[in-house]
């Protein structure tokens, strides 16, 4: 059809109400607006708050649970199998804490396709010593290049490097509340004791922040060898694999497949942090709603321009149609008018969305708990912006239906004779 | 073949009860003339000039222009005929006051996309200096005297080349001079171009000048003079 016509009829009649376009379209531009700054805001506190423990959660951790042996002497007598046994006062068995035969497994996760990158553990209660105080705590023994690619662990160094860790023997890095409490800085000689009772001086080259303050007031960590040598274990010694997939969401099901293959405990990331998921989904839907509101409360600012315009243009409605244009011609223009009020809105309510996320983005923010943040977060992902629009465009257009769907049914002979 | 030809139209209107307006009208148009409908007021010759505009659909009885049935076309279709088959002038002039006179003139033109928009806007222009207002074509509609404004409407009305220009009143609106000139536009648009055309009209020296005067009264057609 003639599209660049009626293109232009529209044009020609939203300038002569410019004033009243204008309003209405900056509407939408606020409702958009605050959409978007509202969500770039949420999905910004959203990514921060999951990345508090999310991205320092192994997407699938190996390990071995204390527990009772599920295979208790009656299970091997052929008499009761199939029924219910009840058995009073088992007791969890001395099975090892390590996991056995690790380097066949480590080479078989490194082999793993759906495996993006692997970090073992050894974890081992200590006590840091004081003088005469000694302060329970965990120290972890850890891959420090693995755990800083996969877990981000560098953003929670507060002081010192991480990977002197690495590079000087006999090292440790302390939690802040441990530090705190040993009065120890980057370069003393702590004391650390094992549950065996053996002592071992460890240099201080780093202390990490974590933001969960508790977690800090017991956890050091050293390598890998460190804590092997701490415990008087050979290299091959450890108690976690820490893996990271691919894909996050094939968590559940690799995790069970590697407890089955490995004879281990296996836990996914979902099942650790299912509450996390939950808080998350229900600050987007917060937003969600919010800005549909506002985009609702702008859709009838234009329904009830273009209601007004209609009465206003029933002349130039009436000829339109008595010289050869249709109903659904007449439609069209009026749908045109509200879809160009949308779009401009919209367009302009990205915008300065953008810079009310930008403007949001540079108000400083410092937290003690969050050592790697110095303003709020902000997420920027296009894809609001895409819903932004999208949202702008819809309502507009359900704005617009009636009061097109009313002009197209004008009928010139009442407005014409009516004169 | 007739450009129109009505055959035992009635129409009634149902508010609040039920009259009939038109009663039973055979009317043939044929190319070339110059045809006035009279009568009083409330005797349905607008009503009637509606119906053979296509615009008003509810009556009784068959409508043919330019030997097409005009019953059961959908609205499109008859938009479609107005657009490209039928001139309108009104009493109001009712030019739309966001454009130009040039593109009120184009306007129906481009609708009908017989041309390329240069095209179109060429045979505005011709059309405006037929009528001796082509220095009004860059002013908006509403800065032109009323006569003006009609001289507008009667361009736009030939855009299209119609097979017939239809008028409700045209000079109702108008002093005696522009009366005059209305008119004589009218008449020369029949004498020269030999465009066929039928006014509605109460102004009886109007009606006079015609070739045919078709006298309406209680919604019947009464007399025909020629």
């Amino acid at each position: 059809m003639n599209l660049g016509l009626i293109t232009d009829i529209a044009k020609s009649l939203l300038l002569a109400r410019l004033r009243q376009t204008v309003v209405a379209a900056i509407g939408v531009t606020f409702s958009i607006a605050m959409f978007i700054a509202l969500l770039g805001f949420m999905n910004g506190l959203n990514d921060l708050l999951d990345g508090l423990v999310l991205n320092r959660t192994a997407h699938v951790r190996l390990f071995n649970e204390v527990k009772p042996n599920p295979d208790q002497p009656i299970t091997l007598v052929p008499e009761f199998e199939g029924q219910h046994h009840f058995i009073r006062s088992i007791k969890s068995s001395g099975l090892r804490l390590d996991i056995a035969n690790s380097g066949a497994i480590l080479d078989a996760l490194h082999k793993d396709s759906r495996v993006k990158g692997i970090a073992p553990r050894v974890n081992a209660p200590i006590l840091y010593n004081s003088g005469t105080i000694d302060i329970t705590g965990a120290v972890g023994g850890i891959d420090v290049v693995a755990e800083s690619d996969l877990f981000f662990f560098r953003d929670y160094i507060r002081a010192g490097n991480p990977l002197d860790l690495k590079n000087i023997s006999n090292s440790i890095i302390l939690g802040k509340g441990v530090a705190d409490k040993l009065l120890a800085e980057i370069g003393d000689v702590i004391q650390v004791t094992t549950s065996k009772g053996e002592q071992l001086p460890l240099k201080v080259v780093g202390i990490f922040q974590s933001g969960l303050a508790d977690f800090d007031k017991v956890q050091s960590y050293a390598s890998v060898n460190t804590v092997q040598k701490l415990l008087g274990k050979p290299n091959t010694y450890l108690t976690d694999i820490q893996i990271k997939l691919n894909e996050l969401d094939s968590a559940p099901a690799v995790a069970r497949e590697y407890a089955r293959i490995f004879e281990l405990d296996a836990e996914d990331i979902q099942t650790a942090n299912a509450q996390f998921e939950t808080g998350s989904f229900i600050r987007s839907l917060i937003s969600y709603v919010v800005g549909i509101v506002l985009l609702i409360v702008a859709g009838f600012g234009i329904y009830n321009i273009l209601n007004m315009m209609i009465y206003e243009k029933m002349d130039t409605i009436a000829i339109l149609k008595a010289t050869g244009f249709s109903g659904s011609d007449v439609r069209k223009i009026f749908l045109g008018i509200a879809l160009s009020i949308g779009l401009a809105g919209g367009l302009l309510g990205l915008t300065i969305g953008f810079g009310l996320s930008v403007l949001i983005d540079h108000v400083p923010f410092v937290t003690p708990a969050l050592p790697t943040i110095t303003t709020y977060p902000v997420n920027y992902d296009l894809k609001y912006y895409l819903i932004g629009i999208s949202f702008s465009l819809i309502t507009t257009y359900f704005a617009g239906f009636f009061p097109a769907r009313k002009a197209s049914r004008i009928d010139p002979v009442v407005i014409i004779r009516g004169k | 073949m007739p450009v129109l030809q009505t055959s035992h139209i009635n129409k009634y209107f149902k508010d609040p009860v039920l009259v009939k307006v038109l009663d039973n009208v055979n009317l043939t148009v044929n190319r070339g003339e110059f045809v006035s409908v009279t009568g009083k007021s409330g005797c349905g010759k607008s009503t009637l000039l509606y119906i053979l505009s296509t615009m008003d659909t509810d009556y009784e009885g068959d409508l043919h222009i330019d030997g097409e049935l005009m019953r059961g076309k959908t609205e499109a279709e008859l938009a479609q005929v107005r657009n490209e088959k039928i001139g309108f002038v009104f009493q109001f002039h009712y030019l739309l006051n966001e454009f130009t006179v040039l593109k009120n003139v184009m306007l129906p033109g481009l609708k009908l996309q017989r041309f390329s928009a240069q095209e179109v806007e060429h045979r505005a222009m011709e059309r405006l200096k037929q009528l001796g207002i082509d220095q009004l074509a860059l002013k908006a509609a509403n800065q032109l005297s009323g006569g003006e404004k009609q001289r507008v409407a009667i361009a736009r009305a030939l855009i299209n080349d119609p097979l017939i220009i239809m008028g409700d009143e045209p000079t109702g609106n108008l002093d005696k001079r522009n009366s005059d000139v209305v008119f004589d536009i009218f008449r020369q648009l029949s004498e020269e171009l030999k465009q066929t055309l039928l006014i509605v009209t109460h102004d009886q020296a109007f009606a006079r000048n015609t070739h045919r005067i078709i006298h309406m009264q209680d919604g019947r057609i009464e007399s025909e003079t020629l």
